[in-house]
């Protein structure tokens, strides 16, 4: 089974490099994007095949390691292998 | 006063606060590699500075699993004071002895430079040797600096008083100017609720010595023997 797991900065956590990001496509010429927010993708190979186990599974790592819920909020989505 | 430096690999700034806790306590820090299962008994703990795991994922991440992390924080818990400098701060954070997290500096530049930093307690076991309101010259050399924690947090760390240094200018005025990496409320260290953990950016190790070019630092680790023995 397939993890694929969306890592994000909570809303009121300032985000410089997203920032920097959307200085940078506004200097290439990209006019319109009036935000942008940066975060991370991972994704996991899992052994589990059961769904309710490796959603378990995969929301104790996350809490545990993966993001940080000071700043972060995760998502994920399970895909049978 | 008993002392155990932790080395992850990655750690840079070890040997340097090694010879510092040498020079200003008279005693030679036991070095821990982190994969041990046990830090032998001391009286203080010191993570070091630098890059442990390469700040994969977030910085502090990996070393706040490490093996000897589980005997650090029941030792911290029982009452063992420790030292985070820099990367050792990121540490706290993640291993949650110390609140907020250390963002990526608002510049996004990695900052290397002496600043000043204003001493807000002069009654804690790593500061006795400073006096309140001290301007301190030490230096920072960090990415991640920003101290982010939601409001009720800063105002919990601002009431109960373990804010412990703050960026400032020159006179001691903490402003927005002063403040290096957009750290909130100009925040350089804190303190735990018991008072005996203190996560600091700013490296005391690298300004305690004549011979590197100040000795601002010195007091920090002149307080620690003073409370600790």
């Amino acid at each position: 089974m397939k993890a694929r797991i969306k890592i994000t900065l909570k809303s009121g956590v300032l985000d410089p490099q997203g920032k920097a990001i959307a200085n940078a496509l506004g200097a290439l010429g990209f006019a319109g994007v009036d935000g942008v927010r940066q975060g991370k993708y991972i994704e996991l190979e899992l052994s589990e095949s059961d769904p309710k186990r490796a959603e378990a599974e995969v929301t104790a790592m996350c809490e545990q390691l993966l993001a940080n819920t000071v700043i972060e909020n995760y998502q994920f989505e399970l895909e049978p292998a | 006063m008993k002392s155990s430096v932790i080395v992850f690999p990655g750690s840079n700034c070890d040997r340097d606060v090694a010879v510092s806790l040498e020079q200003l306590t008279g005693h030679a820090p036991a070095m821990v590699w982190h994969g041990d299962a046990e830090v032998p008994d001391c009286d203080l703990i010191v993570l070091p500075g630098g890059f442990s795991y390469g700040d994969y994922l977030r910085s502090g991440a990996m070393a706040a699993h490490s093996p000897i992390m589980s005997d650090i924080v029941a030792k911290a818990r029982s009452g063992v004071a420790v030292l985070g400098i820099c990367n050792g701060f990121q540490v706290l954070t993640e291993t949650q002895l110390l609140p907020g997290i250390l963002m990526r500096n608002a510049s996004l530049k990695f900052i290397c430079r002496d600043v000043t930093l204003r001493v807000e307690r002069d009654d804690t076991i790593f500061t006795n040797r400073y006096r309140k309101g001290d301007v301190i010259k030490i230096p920072v050399a960090h990415h991640d600096g920003n101290f982010f924690s939601d409001d009720e947090t800063i105002r919990a760390l601002e009431d109960e008083g373990r804010i412990v240094l703050r960026y400032c200018d020159a006179d001691g005025e903490a402003s927005g100017d002063a403040n290096p990496n957009g750290s909130r409320a100009n925040i350089a260290g804190i303190l735990d609720q018991s008072g005996r953990i203190l996560g600091l950016m700013p490296h005391p190790e690298r300004l305690a010595d004549e011979a590197l070019g100040g000795t601002d630092g010195a007091p920090m680790f002149r307080s620690l023997l003073e409370a600790l023995h």
